[in-house]
């Protein structure tokens, strides 16, 4: 996001109170007549980040699209925790389908509006990790390379989170989930594989990719209200805390997503036309224990002793995630 | 305005003058040639107001149909074989949320083995997914249903798949009475929805339903297909009353006065029955045929009636349920629960192989003289069969069983007599 000339009055963090900033600047979030796109009542657990997440983005894209917004949802635990009828979490134009088509859906929607003359409406596709890197990767690249005016947010968690925390294509090396139990030499998920979708939209080079955390909230506002306004297919990845699925404290959400990044495991860039444009650079880096240790799904690591082999190995995604991003300088290599 | 027409390309013209607004293609053998004349209309400026989109899978395209219908456009796709299985998941949802979308169906056998030649293996399918289907007779048929799927299919919201042999009748060039974009305009309302994602108006499709609820959103389901029933005839004699041409309705009726061996079958087999049905009558043989349209929802109750004086029915299905043997007899022997005549079961034309009149002939010969097993494999090789099952009795790895079947024919590719 764009840099600011502000004076810090807090110590011991880098977040910019809202009063400190010029009326214009300041959060969709603190504004009273925020759109509350998922409305209190719903049943997500407590401290979801999913849920966070969600209201951050919709919210956001509900301002920018000045409330031309259409929603739609893949399967998970978003479609399931605001909706059993006849309740509904959603104060906007929302719609659910499947599991895997969602961005096919959401391309559907585009191209009615388009036929309707209504381009004024925006729309928006959510899903979760399973819903976007895995079962709907096929319906996602498909919008990516039509270039169809979608804007995309992964809520990722790290796994199937609606169905009992099993495995995901972007569930991370050692983390224990229900389909890579904590058994065994080598407890957990193995090292060297899975996916970034970020990367693989990127090679699509749409128009905008960006990458977000709960933990950082002017910036994930700023990139998605950068990224409704813009003309066809949009990709934003917000990374969400899930303490159920990783063994952490409800109320350590926003800061086992705030270790995420300045551990470096979860890098925040901005991507255009297939070139990263800007990324958020780490005035203080965390080693990645302070990431991992917050995280029962990471305990294996830590106990009966410190797994020194594996936990280096995690530090070395981290290094290179700072040198691909160019996270300490700017400067990627 | 009459035209020589390919199947195909009539299809596409006459689905362009319901003026829909979302096309999605996806190419698959035999429903290729309809989405590449739209899609040419589209780009041309022909089909003006429609957005065209080439999308990376079956299961794509109908999502995308699903989308574009959720936002109140008319939308449509077309697909066959592999591709309608592909797309199964997205089938069930676009009926379950009632979304009108119209789909032709190229009909094609399913793999393995892999086959592109015609048979009703996908539409069947589906058959229990909530969607309406209607089978065409001939090309002018096909072309003539699509202006009244897209009427059936809004009115009741409710998804209409029109199925038509594929090669048989998408390939095959016919003199085409086509309508005109003004009585088409005229005949076929502007398409309003019953559910819209409108930011205007926001609302919630596609949550959750728990036991409490699910069974009556089901039966609704049911019902809008009951509600066909009534529909379907109406809507085919107001077409007749506009177009002046018969088209469409529940089931067709041929011969059947004093008829005590009636033939049933779904599609263009019916013209191939129907020129049986007419040698056999001037031979003193008093036989009749149903080619029945609306395959869902099915008519019970038509079907009951034009059977009323058969002493014996004889259904041929271009389809398999295997383990059992009919779909199509199975839903006719329950039109039939109060009286019991006898019925055949006879799997035809699977995969391409062509049903011939001197067949049809053999076996209505052998209906007649009640001499048909319950359920009959038309013109099905038992000698190239039983080679094949003593080969398996008598090796282990006896390989893969079409290609032994192959070898045993000494044939190198499929040919079509």
């Amino acid at each position: 996001m764009p840099f600011h000339q502000i004076k810090f009055y807090q110590t011991g963090t880098f977040t910019i109170g809202n009063r400190l900033l010029e009326a214009s600047d300041r959060s969709v979030q603190s504004d009273v007549h925020r759109s509350n796109a998922l409305n209190s009542g719903h049943r997500a657990c407590q401290g979801c980040g999913e849920a966070l997440g969600a209201r951050y983005a919709v919210d956001a894209a509900i301002r920018a699209a000045q409330g031309n917004l259409v929603a739609v949802n893949a399967t998970g635990c978003l479609e399931v925790f605001s909706t059993p009828y006849p309740e509904t979490s959603w104060q906007v134009a929302w719609m659910h389908s499947l599991f895997g088509n969602t961005a096919a859906v959401a391309s559907g929607v585009a191209a009615a509006m388009k036929a309707q003359g209504r381009p004024q409406v925006r729309v928006i596709a959510q899903g979760g990790d399973g819903g976007t890197a895995d079962i709907g990767l096929g319906c996602l690249s498909g919008m990516f390379e039509r270039n169809d005016d979608v804007l995309y947010i992964c809520y990722d968690n790290e796994a199937y989170m609606n169905t009992g925390v099993q495995r995901s294509g972007t569930t991370p090396a050692a983390a224990r989930t229900a389909t890579t139990p904590s058994v065994g030499p080598k407890p957990g998920n193995v090292f060297g594989q899975g996916k970034s979708v970020p990367l693989i939209a990127m090679a699509h080079q749409i128009p905008y990719v960006a990458t977000a955390s709960v933990a950082n909230l002017h910036d994930l506002e700023y990139k998605v209200e950068k990224a409704v306004p813009m003309h066809g297919a949009r990709y934003i990845h917000i990374h969400v805390p899930c303490p159920l699925g990783w063994g952490s404290e409800p109320h350590d959400t926003i800061k086992v997503a705030r270790m995420a990044v300045e551990s470096a495991l979860f890098p925040l860039f901005e991507a255009e036309y297939g070139e990263v444009s800007d990324r958020t650079i780490l005035r203080k880096r965390h080693p990645v224990d302070d990431y991992l240790k917050l995280q029962k799904r990471f305990a294996h690591l830590f106990r009966p002793q410190r797994d020194e082999e594996r936990i280096a190995a995690i530090q070395a995604i981290a290094d290179r995630n700072v040198r691909r991003f160019g996270l300490e300088n700017g400067a990627a290599s | 305005m009459w035209k020589q027409i390919e199947g195909s390309r009539a299809v596409a013209e006459t689905v362009a003058m319901c003026r829909p607004q979302v096309i999605c293609a996806y190419p698959i053998t035999p429903q290729t040639h309809i989405v590449e004349a739209l899609g040419e209309m589209v780009k041309s400026g022909a089909l003006a107001g429609c957005e065209f989109l080439n999308v990376e899978s079956e299961f794509g395209a109908l999502s995308v149909a699903i989308g574009a219908s959720a936002a109140g456009a008319r939308a449509y796709t077309a697909t066959a074989s592999q591709g309608l299985l592909f797309m199964a998941e997205a089938v069930y949802n676009a009926a379950g949320l009632g979304l009108p979308i119209v789909m032709t169906i190229g009909n094609r056998a399913i793999g393995a083995p892999i086959n592109i030649w015609n048979d009703h293996s996908d539409s069947m399918s589906m058959r229990d997914s909530g969607w309406i289907q209607l089978y065409a007779e001939t090309n002018q048929e096909a072309a003539d249903l699509h202006i009244q799927a897209f009427r059936l299919a809004e009115e009741l919201s409710c998804p209409v798949m029109v199925c038509m042999d594929g090669f048989i009748l998408t390939h095959a060039y016919d003199r085409i009475d086509l309508p005109l974009q003004h009585q088409v305009d005229a005949w076929l309302p502007p398409f309003e929805p019953r559910q819209v994602l409108d930011p205007a108006a926001p609302v919630s499709i596609g949550a959750m339903v728990g036991p409490e609820a699910f069974s009556e959103v089901r039966y609704l389901e049911h019902h809008k297909q009951l509600r066909a029933l009534e529909r379907i005839p109406e809507i085919s004699a107001e077409f007749y009353a506009t177009f002046g041409r018969e088209s469409g309705g529940l089931l067709r009726p041929y011969r059947l006065d004093g008829a005590d061996t009636v033939v049933v079958a779904l599609g263009s087999v019916n013209g191939t029955i129907q020129e049986a049905v007419d040698e056999l009558r001037a031979e003193g043989v008093a036989i009749g045929s149903i080619s029945i349209c609306s395959f869902r929802p099915f008519p019970l109750e038509a079907v009951s009636r034009a059977l009323s004086q058969a002493k014996r029915v004889v259904v041929i299905e271009k389809s398999l349920a295997v383990g059992l043997g009919g779909m199509l007899a199975t839903d006719v022997q329950m039109a039939l629960s109060t009286r019991r005549p006898r019925v055949y079961t006879v799997i035809a034309g699977l995969g391409g192989r062509a049903i011939t009149k001197a067949s049809l002939l053999k076996l209505f010969h052998q209906a007649k003289a009640d001499a048909l097993e319950s359920v009959t494999f038309l013109d099905l090789n038992w000698d190239i069969v039983n080679r094949q099952l003593k080969r398996e009795l008598a090796t282990r790895r006896s390989g893969p069983a079409a290609e032994s079947i192959l070898k045993d024919l000494g044939t190198l590719s499929s040919k079509i007599v």
